[in-house]
């Protein structure tokens, strides 16, 4: 089963005078519950087809497919149900709002998005933070964390709602080696305790080498495909 | 909703000194409205008391046609006997008048033997006068004996009078008056005191018994040029003018218009328009109090939505409804306006307790006689201008607000 299929998509974008091609016809399958990683120079596409699959922007031709829902023609309010509902976002500046503290930045999603109740988001809020060990830092704010800590607490936020598919744009970039390590293999974890599909993009090769389906893309172009047997079927 | 205002505390919070100094803004500004309503309304108080209570009453009664020839106390426009006995049994029979002065008024010419001059006088009956108008006494200057008004044979004159042509209390003047005729009659009075002025219509005028007027205009019946009138309910006042005008109104003069005419106070003191413009700067006030709030809250609203395009991005990002971003900035407005209202009025509040307390004096009326303002507000005035502050500053979040919840999340997240 394939939670996300790209088929011929592109995405252009003007600049100025000039029209240019982010995405040229690439066609793609991102296997449920795996951990896919798009790979690639920068402005080879990676964060355009990340942006795409989030539903933070359309395809300017072909058909993409995320969660069995096409992209196509959602309005805001309907793309912003849908991340809400389907999808969790992991970003390179971890992007943690910095007047909450962290108990309360993974909580975020279920209070002002889910709209759940204080009450009923505390078991699930308290089990994602101790499962990326971060219950010991719960009352913390943001500016008071490590890169790696703020990471996790950002993982955290992004796997709460229990969303099919979790997106990561560059989610090691600003941590250390050692650090990002341990990030990526907190993400596999959580892949393998949830179920959740996690996609992200790199082009660091110490993180691509954890990825079990890897798309290389260069250009705009997918120029080539990697995957543990079974994982992509094209 | 509790959970937005939250995160709306939060974020001001964020930005301590912009937001301190915004709210700093702002509360003056409630301030000053609570202050200058409490302490415009006070005064105005204080002066329509002085004026109603001294001189005219709260409303007065005329013949038809009386008030147009006011200045030249027209002795033809009288109330006839007949027709105050009838109106005398309205105005006994409504309780909510608690007293009334029949008055007669007129010109004369007034001699000390030395001098001449003349003078607007009005004739009353001295324990109704009191009564219609309480404060009256406490004009009277040298008086020949205190706590009494006049007696028959006896005048009070204004005293820009006594003190012009020297006269004393106990001297004997000459008053010299033609009735509605044209014959001239004379009589002389003693003065048993000096008036003080004040500002409007009867603030200059002297006083003499009422018979004493009656027999030196040489009327065979009692004719009154104007009933002064005082009510229960000052606040109600219309309504009782509008009450004795519908109670007077089958009394008609031979051409089958009504004989009497009412006004009150505020038609007959040129005051009223002081209490007007008194209200028109409270308004202004309360307009620069909208400006203040306008522009400060759109300004520091649009500060923190153009400093937090990146964090717009990941809410939006993360499945925050536009919506929802909407209701996140116009709470951080509501709530600073909320904060500042709230401060601005315990202290505005707190600054008349404190004016009560000290004594704010003002002098009022060419003797610049002292009044002790009681500023105080109504509880609904906090509240109005509360909410005039929520209100503008729900407003002026809207716009930067509004371009938080357009921001595309994409753009937003490229945003450094």
């Amino acid at each position: 089963m394939d939670i996300v299929v790209f088929d011929n998509v592109t995405k252009a974008y003007r600049s100025g005078e000039v029209t240019v091609d982010a995405l040229r016809d690439v066609t793609l399958r991102i296997p449920e519950k795996s951990f896919t990683a798009l790979v690639g120079p920068s402005g080879s596409g990676k964060t355009t087809a990340l942006n795409l699959i989030g539903c933070l922007d359309q395809p300017t031709r072909g058909t993409l497919t995320v969660a069995g829902q096409a992209m196509a023609g959602m309005s805001r309010r309907q793309g912003a149900a849908f991340r809400g509902a389907h999808l969790g976002f992991v970003f390179q500046d971890f992007s943690l709002l910095p007047v909450l503290s962290v108990y309360e930045n993974v909580e975020y999603p279920l209070r002002m998005i889910r709209r759940m109740s204080k009450k009923a988001c505390r078991p699930e809020v308290t089990r994602l933070l101790a499962s990326v060990g971060m219950e010991d830092q719960a009352d913390k704010y943001p500016a008071q964390l490590s890169g790696g800590q703020k990471q996790r607490t950002a993982v955290a936020r992004a796997l709460v709602g229990q969303p099919a598919l979790v997106l990561a744009d560059e989610p090691t970039a600003n941590l250390d080696g050692q650090t990002a390590q341990k990030v990526i293999a907190l993400m596999k974890r959580m892949r393998d305790e949830f179920g959740t599909t996690f996609v992200f993009s790199t082009h660091d090769p110490r993180i691509m080498e954890q990825a079990e389906v890897l798309f290389h893309l260069e250009d705009g172009r997918l120029v080539d495909t990697q995957a543990a047997p079974g994982e992509v079927d094209r | 909703m509790m959970d937005i205002l939250g995160l709306a505390f939060k974020n001001l919070l964020r930005y301590k000194r912009r937001s301190l100094l915004t709210g700093l803004l702002i509360t003056v500004g409630v301030v000053a409205v609570i202050v200058f309503v409490g302490l415009s309304g006070a005064f105005k108080e204080a002066i329509v008391g002085q004026i109603t209570d001294a001189v005219l009453s709260h409303l007065q009664v005329h013949r038809r046609g009386y008030m147009a020839s006011i200045d030249n106390l027209p002795l033809d426009r009288m109330i006839p006997a007949a027709a105050y006995k009838r109106l005398e049994g309205v105005l006994q029979a409504n309780p909510a008048v608690t007293a009334y002065s029949p008055r007669i008024k007129f010109a004369a010419m007034l001699s000390n033997y030395a001098q001449t001059t003349n003078v607007r006088l009005n004739g009353i009956d001295p324990a109704k006068e009191t009564a219609a108008v309480p404060l009256l006494p406490s004009r009277v200057r040298h008086a020949a004996e205190p706590g009494r008004l006049l007696q028959p044979g006896e005048v009070l004159l204004p005293e820009v009078l006594t003190r012009g042509m020297e006269i004393k209390t106990g001297d004997t003047i000459v008053l010299v008056a033609n009735n509605k005729d044209g014959s001239v009659n004379g009589m002389t009075f003693t003065v048993a005191g000096e008036v003080e002025s004040l500002m409007g219509p009867g603030g200059r005028d002297g006083y003499l018994h009422i018979d004493d007027a009656a027999a030196l205009l040489r009327m065979e019946t009692m004719e009154i040029s104007e009933v002064a009138v005082r009510v229960k309910d000052f606040d109600g006042l219309q309504a009782i003018a509008d009450g004795l005008e519908a109670a007077l109104a089958d009394m008609k003069t031979p051409r089958d218009t009504p004989l009497f005419e009412l006004h009150t106070w505020e038609a007959l003191s040129p005051f009223y328009n002081v209490v007007r413009m008194i209200d028109l700067m409270a308004l202004g006030i309360q307009v620069i109090l909208i400006a203040l709030v306008l522009i400060s809250v759109l300004n520091v609203m649009m500060m923190s939505v153009y400093e937090r395009v990146r964090e717009i991005g990941t809410l939006a990002a993360m499945g925050t409804s536009p919506g929802r971003i909407l209701s996140l900035f116009v709470a951080e407005g509501f709530s600073l306006g909320l904060v500042s209202a709230l401060v601005g009025s315990a202290l505005g509040m707190g600054a008349l307790y404190v004016c009560n307390l000290v004594g704010v004096q003002v002098a009022f009326g060419r003797a610049g006689q002292l009044f002790t303002l009681l500023p105080r507000i109504a509880f609904g005035e906090v509240v109005l201008t509360c909410l005039i502050v929520l209100a503008v500053s729900v407003l002026a979040s809207l716009q930067p607000a509004a371009k938080a919840a357009r921001l595309e999340p994409v753009e937003a997240l490229r945003h450094v």
